[in-house]
């Protein structure tokens, strides 16, 4: 008997990105996508990874689904329309989810190479191996500023990148020959 | 959590994964298309996540974390660029932006 809750999550989840992938509204699409995202983040918190579902409901869900609302509503010609769709392209996106879905249930399911062990007793919310899984944001905290500060740094300094291009990006173009 | 073996959470991911995909092939809004290739690497995550639990090792964890400050850098830069395509050529469609093609 598989976890109820587990069960319940994974069926929202797939559920909202379904709606996202066959919605025609750009609005509804992003709904579903923040559905699908809180789903997500429901599975990493039956995975005992507290901190990772926090960051995903916050970073995610929150403020880069807003921003792709901003943007939604910024644009105005979002709905599409059936006519003249190319129906050969949905039809090779369904041969390519069919193909993909029916292979990661035979990889995960039938092949027996994902070994079926059972998750074994909850985590300790911090212990004295810092590379041991632990609950407790601290966890993070200790590996980020020692085993992985030149990558926290290097993050750090993408996104300033990122922040100064984006702006560039957003300015009114000097020169309009297009 | 005590009856879920890493398999169930990677077959989420699987199937999360292959509708991420489908969205990116099916869909012709640009805006959409950018939102399944996030569902994508959400799916990417959620496998991390889980094999990090699984082994007992917090690398994963940490990996996911990375992935999250990224992929905010990396929406924030992609929808500047939809947004100044917008501008530029009035529209999102994929299939009226074929430029190169025609």
């Amino acid at each position: 008997m598989l976890d109820g809750l587990f069960i319940f999550f994974a069926a929202l989840t797939l559920g909202a990105a379904s709606l996202l992938v066959l919605s025609r509204n750009a609005v509804t699409s992003a709904m579903g996508m923040i559905l699908a995202l809180v789903g997500v983040a429901a599975d990493f918190f039956l995975l005992d990874a507290y901190f990772l579902g926090v960051l995903q409901v916050l970073v995610y869900a929150g403020a880069v689904m807003v921003l792709f609302l901003f943007v939604i509503m910024l644009l105005t010609d979002t709905a599409e329309s059936a006519e003249g769709y190319p129906w050969k392209s949905a039809a090779l996106g369904l041969a390519v989810f069919f193909f993909l879905a029916a292979g990661a249930v035979w990889l995960f399911v039938w092949s027996g190479a994902v070994p079926s062990t059972a998750a074994g007793a909850t985590p300790p919310e911090l212990s004295v191996n810092p590379s041991e899984f632990v609950t407790a944001a601290k966890g993070f905290g200790r590996l980020l500023y020692t085993k992985y500060l030149l990558p926290l740094e290097i993050a750090g300094f993408l996104l300033l990148v990122a922040l100064v291009g984006v702006v560039s990006l957003s300015k009114d173009p000097v020169d309009e020959n297009a | 959590m005590e009856n879920t073996t890493l398999a169930h959470h990677l077959l989420l991911a699987g199937l999360l994964f292959a509708l991420g995909l489908t969205g990116v092939l099916v869909r012709r809004n640009l805006l959409v298309v950018y939102m399944c290739l996030e569902l994508m690497l959400t799916a990417a995550t959620l496998a991390l996540v889980a094999f990090s639990r699984f082994n007992r090792t917090m690398d994963g964890a940490i990996f996911v974390f990375f992935i999250i400050t990224v992929a905010a850098a990396e929406v924030a830069v992609g929808l500047a660029l939809i947004v100044a395509l917008y501008r530029r050529r009035g529209s999102v469609k994929s299939d009226e932006l074929v430029t190169l093609r025609d």
